[in-house]
């Protein structure tokens, strides 16, 4: 038992360092290569700092809203009764098996300034495309499906004995949800959220078709790291990457804190 | 039977999170005051602008003016101002790119009636191969010799790339082929062709990273990389084309606009821009030597101009290269 | 009903209208144009590319996404830690930075001495690269909740590992190991960033349809772009569908 396990373990082991530890560690060794002072520089340049705020301020927008839908699309699809329940689930994961280019695109073409709404939009001079609510919507979009899918399972495994129990117990909707459900599926949601919050962080080709790029306005940090590849700047957008990874690491973090936070108070 | 749960606290959260985000919608985008200026170009002078921008500031005109600035690939920017980007200029790197903004009605249609044609910088096609010229490369005839691995970013997916296809193919016809011999001449190279990245700088990238023997790219380019360190030389063949980059003023509301761009074409401005390695429009200003010209140096418009080059060479399915492109597809796919 | 009514509404706005304007603009030339740019030699020939890789790069994650969950949620060494909090990364890197490194790693100056670079391999590596969390992350949950007192009982009435694994473990991550392959085929299918640098984008040998696609967009054909992004979504919801169903119908038969 122990030497298949040992086995396994170096499989699994062998397989992330190749695919995995090695370009992290790249990533770091390109960042850091000529010393801390010019990573430093290259983070505090203003640019650069407007762009981590921007993505920052995008993630803490999309992400919610894609949690709160991912976890109501999640119960409707497991626990709702209707027809079409495959072609809903479809539905949810349709942007994502769309080049994140294209996905631009067709909001440009509905939002934009040529596009169906664009009319309406201009009228009231609302600024969607080429603005901070277009990137939050490409982001949304790239990022919708993670929470649904990571919930689903977990959601069918648990079975509906336990909430059904508490309702018959007297237990209103929404006590149902938050003392039973939500806890049960936690795992679920804290993946979702992280794989969410990670694609947010770093997603590249919508956002650079809808944002304009404006330096200092609509330039998210992915599209800041391009910018220096193509100004010459290595450490500049290496370091910039670094940023985004330790962003993406202390998400998981803080969800894994939170998680065991609450574990203690909900046993029913 | 358990009813969907759908708890209204949620709810509410949702709804308060969608109206910051359309609270976000209602700030849109500052109006310009005459004193900004949105600049929207491509991406390869980002570092001659860090220069230029302070300069034009220090003087009596830019005084005052704050900028907002946006670099990206020529053919997108382009088309993010057609679709409703604000700019108040454009700075790209083919002269189409800006047509399509005069077709949109933002540029006005006597937009290059200047004394520069519209242009602002220079360049050449050139041959980048690695220091010390191993393979000895110094010319297009060079580049379709067995064995030489030969860069290029594509064409269809770099709109900037097409100056290098049309320099090989020019240069044919100025050395004396004629076209039949010159088409010829782009499916040998293209045989050669081991990688088309999707932009310049990713086509460098590609070459530093060992791939290749040859790059074709743009002298401004090759001029940048060299200073910055990297190992790499430049052949200015024989023949080759002369690179023109437009700029032009966006609608008529802005006056520092104007200001701008007659500063980038001022002595003061073009000598900024031959010290980041771009040919000036305007005679005088290159220090003698910087710059030189080569014997056999055509334009575009003696290739008879982009509209027809595009749909000579480049249309999806009967174009030139499209074809070329497809033969290699082929022949190498059996 | 208030909840669904707003369910709706966030899935229109974001999924439903931009899709609906990308039909529309793939038809706006009418049937003929649609079918010719789809069936362009090119345009097919960076179809089959992208569905075949995306294809073995599911099964590999398939069966290396399951071990790796296995191993985080059920065997303790080390470092564990530090290796789950690395799964994502590949994620929230913008893909820029996945190509340039992957091609400084398996490229010609590799420093382990692997050179796939400009092949059609290195398709395979950077999709691997790029959906290495999907089936970790849908399969862990499950796994973190799974009652192992089922497994117990079958090892304590004499079956081996491998039976258990089999007969017991397997059939409760299907759905899981499915909605994580169904998210990196989709993923897969539609990747662009990591790709552009390490493939070379040669057409018809390492061109994959979304390079393909953005050629298109470059050259102002939008219903060509649209045409071939509507048919790799047809595909990958086709696939998808078939999973979800498979899925489906496995849970239904296990208990």
């Amino acid at each position: 038992m122990s030497f298949s396990k040992l086995g396994l373990r170096t499989v699994a082991l062998g397989y992330l360092a190749l695919l995995l530890v090695a370009p992290v560690a790249m990533i770091f060794y390109r960042t850091f290569e000529h010393g801390l002072a010019p990573v430093w520089e290259a983070i505090t340049e203003p640019n650069a700092i407007h762009a981590f705020w921007l993505s920052i301020e995008i993630v803490a927008i999309a992400v919610p809203l894609n949690t709160i839908f991912g976890i109501g699309m999640a119960l409707l699809l497991e626990r709702g009764r209707f027809r079409g329940k495959v072609l809903l689930g479809l539905l949810v994961d349709l942007p994502f098996a769309i080049s994140p280019v294209v996905v631009g695109l067709a909001l440009v073409l509905v939002y934009g300034k040529t596009g169906w709404f664009g009319g309406w939009l201009t009228e009231h001079g609302i600024q969607v495309i080429f603005s901070v609510p277009g990137i939050v919507i490409a982001t949304a979009v790239v990022s919708l499906p993670f929470v649904a899918r990571e919930t689903t399972p977990v959601l069918r495994e648990l079975g509906t004995d336990a909430e059904q129990a508490a309702a018959t117990l007297g237990a209103s909707t929404w006590q149902t949800f938050w003392k039973i459900t939500l806890p049960a599926i936690r795992w679920g949601v804290v993946y979702g959220v992280v794989l969410t919050t990670a694609r947010a962080l770093g997603e590249f080709g919508a956002v650079s078709v809808v944002s304009g790029r404006i330096e200092g306005q609509t330039q998210t940090l992915p599209l800041y790291v391009q910018g220096q590849f193509e100004n010459f700047d290595i450490t500049g957008a290496y370091a910039a990457a670094v940023v985004l990874a330790l962003l993406a690491l202390g998400t998981l973090l803080a969800m894994n804190i939170l998680t065991r936070r609450t574990r203690g108070r909900t046993t029913v | 039977m358990q009813k969907v749960v759908m708890p209204t606290r949620k709810v509410a959260v949702a709804l308060s999170l969608l109206a910051a985000a359309l609270g976000l919608a209602a700030c849109g985008s500052s109006g310009g005051s005459a004193k900004h200026l949105t600049l929207v170009a491509y991406s390869t002078p980002q570092s001659a602008y860090e220069t230029l921008i302070p300069a034009f500031q220090a003087t009596g005109e830019g005084k005052g003016v704050s900028f907002s600035q946006s670099y990206g690939p020529s053919g997108e920017q382009s088309r993010a101002v057609a679709n409703g980007l604000h700019a108040d200029v454009v700075n790209f790197s083919l002269q189409p790119d800006v047509e399509k903004l005069v077709k949109a009605g933002l540029v006005s249609p006597s937009w290059n009636q200047n004394a520069t044609h519209g242009f602002v910088t220079n360049s050449v096609a050139v041959i980048i191969v690695r220091k010390g010229n191993p393979k000895h490369i110094t010319g297009w005839s060079d580049l379709i010799k067995p064995g030489v691995q030969v860069l290029t970013p594509n064409p269809f997916t770099s709109g900037s790339a097409r100056w290098n296809v049309m320099a090989a193919y020019g240069a044919q016809l100025k050395e004396g082929k004629t076209p039949a011999q010159a088409q010829a001449y782009l499916e040998a190279l293209f045989h050669n062709v081991v990688s088309q990245d999707s932009s310049a700088r990713n086509a460098l990238q590609t070459f530093l990273a060992g791939r290749g023997d040859a790059l074709i790219d743009y002298e401004d380019e090759a001029i940048s990389d060299q200073k910055k360190g990297s190992p790499i030389e430049y052949v200015i063949p024989k023949a080759t084309i002369l690179i023109q980059n437009p700029i032009a003023v966006v609608g008529t509301s802005n006056a520092s606009a104007q200001k701008f761009v007659n500063y980038l074409l001022s002595p003061a401005g073009q000598r900024i821009w031959a010290s980041k390695g771009y040919r000036p429009v305007i005679a005088g200003v290159a220090a003698p030597g910087q710059f030189p010209t080569p014997a056999k140096l055509f334009t575009i418009e003696a290739l008879g101009g982009w509209k027809a080059v595009t749909k000579q060479f480049f249309e999806p399915e009967t174009g030139i290269v499209t074809k070329i492109e497809q033969s290699l597809g082929v022949s190498t796919a059996k | 009903m208030l909840g669904r009514g707003l369910l709706g509404l966030y899935l229109s706005v974001l999924v439903l209208l931009p899709v609906a304007a990308l039909l529309a603009k793939s038809g706006s030339g009418g049937l003929d144009a649609f079918w010719r740019e789809v069936t362009g030699p090119e345009a097919q020939a960076a179809i089959k590319l992208t569905l075949a890789t995306s294809a073995i790069v599911v099964v590999i994650n398939a069966f290396f996404g399951t071990l790796i969950a296995w191993v985080l949620v059920r065997d303790e060494f080390p470092g564990k830690r530090y290796v789950n909090a690395l799964i994502d990364l590949p994620f929230a890197l913008p893909t820029i930075v996945a190509g340039v490194v992957l091609l400084a790693l398996y490229g010609k100056n590799s420093p382990v001495g692997i050179d796939v670079a400009f092949t059609r391999a290195s398709i395979v590596l950077a999709l691997l690269f790029v959906t290495l969390p999907f089936v970790v992350r849908s399969v862990q949950p499950v796994l973190i909740e799974l009652d192992r007192s089922m497994e117990e009982a079958a090892a304590s009435l004499g079956a081996g590992p491998l039976t258990v694994l089999r007969r017991i473990v397997l059939p409760t991550l299907t759905p899981a190991i499915v909605s994580g392959v169904a998210l990196s085929f989709a993923r897969a299918v539609g990747e662009y960033g990591s790709l552009v640098l390490i493939t070379g984008n040669l057409p018809f040998k390492t061109e994959v349809g979304s390079v393909y696609v953005f050629g298109q967009i470059q050259n102002e054909d939008l219903p060509a772009a649209a045409a071939v992004s509507v048919v790799l979504l047809i595909v990958a919801l086709a696939v998808l569908g078939a999973l979800t169903l498979v899925s489906r119908w496995r849970s239904k038969h296990v208990l």
